[in-house]
């Protein structure tokens, strides 16, 4: 008898160990956990925990490319947790553009940890900075690589809780304004997600991204064309997509400048990247119904940001406006669902966390070479830092898209797919082009306001311009993270056939998924 | 029951848009835990609802007897009321901290962080 009832069932267990290349999937995680776990143990050492913590950054970056590289040579990579078999058991799984996003992640947080020594002092050694910056990359590492909404929506918790405590890091009045409407509407933005999560399980049945690959299709459309809104409106406030954007610039410019850049660089590209993934991958049906809205929200984006940092006199501020903006040419490109347009997109993600995270840097050297935050006090710093203008000014080509820069190589990805689209495509590859122009002049005003103009704003310039006092051992450290991360961005610019063959690899497998549900082990039992 | 309980998700859900639409903080935190219960329960109700059978498969059997109560909404929504219930706490210490540095618990006069007589854009160039 029960020979018989054990037969008639699929197997529901994983009998072998997982495979050890396989365990790559997970590494990321699990250093950035443990690394936290172990830097909140030697908070209040001084000197050691930066250590640490770019030691173990360091190896969260060497388990990036090695997973990247795997996934170049085998496809999609998948670990399921706790022996239970895919759909039952939760599964990590890495595709080209999770693992292309969790390495530059990286990237960007061993520059700003090596950053943030600078203006640290012994009064801050207890704070457990290093050890939420690390917590902070643990989730975002874990919302890249995960295959499983319900899992996708605790990484993204992971990632919330962990810059709530860095954004008041400090406590002055105003960090305390920013977070309260950075808090709300953050976690009001997860509960959307929650909401739209409980729907999905409600009408599918599953939570397993592969599982609902192969269960959408068959489901009611319209339900799921609500879920997918739902979705939409939750990802866009994690993004900032236009009219859902005016926390980003109330509450980025509060914190020390090395959360910013973090913040900046990491946190909207997860909500963008989570918006690729349902949307492309997940219910690319209910993507076609929302289309026109989609293309609403890229070009409000792409024309209204920019102008908001044309108006803007605080830098940080204004750079806010600028992650703004490459979140409609992102959108832009998941409005166009071609191998162009979602490789475009994928690969604007990538370029935006590290262009971004160059700019918050300079600007940050800026703020303290000159001690104001205002562009209307500053004036006069190109005679006095030539090297400083001309990292300023890369940071601002690259971001506008100029070739060949590094933003010019996803947006011309993006503008293809527009023009091999016609009708609405059109639409997306002028807004493009205004969005372009006007990054431009946003961008090149700043920087003749800062250095090119002789003095501050009502000041009579200085013909003589007083030298700056050189930096010192830990402000070199950061002019040093800097410049090597714009360097980075530069030459990756220069020879960008890398990385845009990885994002149209990446792309495909994005579009047809039947690698990525072969390598969670669905594929056989079809329904 | 099904019928009752998505009503009841309902309520939930519009009072806790309600609060949340309000300017003082301490009735968007009370607005958002509504809003989230509102949510775990839409997820217990997804679930669909079965009465008083545990799943759990008897002794000597593969597979439980008839139907059973579905285990799995209520793992989420375990998930879902830890990370919730932290989530409120950290803002409840928030909206404490806000009250007494900036001395205000309404949004309106929260305008540290943006203020309210941004100077001009500049004009050179």
């Amino acid at each position: 008898m029960e020979d018989t009832a054990l037969s008639g069932l699929p197997p529901a267990m994983i009998e072998t160990a997982t495979a050890l290349a396989d365990w790559l999937v997970i590494l990321p995680i699990v250093l950035s956990l443990m690394g936290a776990a172990l830097l909140l143990v030697l908070r209040g050492q001084k000197g050691l925990p930066v250590i640490v913590a770019a030691l173990v950054v360091c190896g969260i970056i060497a388990a990036d490319v090695g997973l990247l590289l795997r996934i170049l040579e085998t496809g999609p990579v998948s670990m399921t947790m706790g022996r239970w078999l895919p759909p039952f058991g939760i599964a990590l799984t890495a595709d080209l553009f999770g693992a292309g996003f969790a390495l530059a992640a990286a990237v960007v947080t061993l520059a700003v940890v090596l950053y943030a020594e600078m203006g640290r002092d012994d009064g801050q050694s207890r704070d457990g900075f290093h050890a939420m910056v690390l917590l902070l990359l643990g989730g975002v590492s874990g919302a890249f690589l995960t295959g499983d909404l319900f899992n996708l929506y605790v990484w993204f918790e992971v990632t919330l809780i962990a810059s709530f405590g860095l954004i008041v890091l400090g406590g002055t009045p105003p960090q305390i304004d920013g977070a309260v409407k950075y808090g709300f509407i953050n976690f009001l933005a997860t509960t959307l997600f929650l909401l739209a999560l409980g729907l999905t399980y409600g009408l599918l049945g599953t939570l397993n991204m592969a599982d609902i690959i192969r269960e959408a299709p068959s489901a009611d459309r319209a339900a799921l064309t609500g879920i997918a809104a739902l979705l939409l409106l939750a990802f866009g406030i994690k993004a900032a997509a236009f009219p859902l954007n005016a926390w980003l610039p109330a509450s980025y410019h509060t914190p020390r400048l090395a959360v910013s850049a973090l913040f900046a660089a990491l946190l909207t590209k997860v909500g963008a990247y989570a918006l690729l993934r349902t949307l492309i991958a997940l219910l690319p049906q209910s993507r076609e119904l929302l289309e026109p809205v989609l293309v609403i929200l890229a070009v409000a984006t792409l024309v209204i940001a920019p102008l908001g940092a044309i108006a803007e006199t605080n830098l940080r501020r204004a750079a806010g406006f600028f992650v703004i903006s490459g979140i409609g040419a992102i959108l832009a490109g998941i409005a166009m669902p071609s191998a162009e347009g979602v490789a475009g997109a994928g690969v604007y993600i990538f370029h935006a966390m590290l262009s971004v995270a160059a700019l918050y840097l300079v600007i940050g050297i800026i703020e303290v070479r000159t001690g104001a935050r205002d562009t209307r006090a500053m004036g006069g710093l190109y005679a006095r830092s030539a090297p400083l203008s001309i990292l300023f000014f890369g940071t601002i080509l690259a971001l506008a898209g100029v070739p060949p820069f590094l933003g010019f190589w996803p947006k011309l990805l993006i503008l293809q797919a527009g023009v091999a689209e016609g009708g609405m495509g059109w639409v997306l590859v002028s807004a493009l082009v205004v969005n372009a122009v006007l990054v431009l002049i946003a961008g090149t005003r700043i920087w003749a306001h800062i250095f090119w103009r002789n003095g501050p704003e009502g000041v009579a310039g200085v013909n003589e311009p007083l030298p700056l006092p050189p930096l010192t051992g830990s402000g070199r450290l950061a002019m040093g993270a800097t410049a090597v991360l714009t360097l980075i961005v530069f030459a990756i610019g220069l020879w960008p056939n890398p990385m845009l063959t990885v994002g149209q690899a990446g792309a495909v497998d994005l579009i047809d998924t039947t690698r990525y549900v072969q390598a969670v082990g669905l594929a056989e039992v079809t329904p | 029951m099904d019928y009752v309980l998505a009503l009841l998700v309902g309520v939930f859900v519009s009072l806790g848009v309600y609060l949340l639409l309000s300017r003082s903080v301490i009735r968007m935190i009370l607005g958002m835990t509504i809003l989230g219960n509102g949510v775990n329960l839409l997820i217990f109700t997804a679930g669909r609802v079965t009465r008083g059978v545990a799943p759990i498969v008897p002794v000597g059997l593969d597979t439980p007897a008839g139907p059973i109560a579905n285990p799995l909404p209520q793992a989420l929504i375990l998930t879902a009321i830890v990370i919730g219930f932290s989530m409120f706490a950290f803002l409840l210490v928030l909206a404490y901290r806000a009250y007494q540095s900036l001395d205000a618990d309404n949004t309106d006069r929260m305008r540290l962080a943006e203020p309210d007589n941004a100077p001009q854009p500049p004009l050179s160039y």
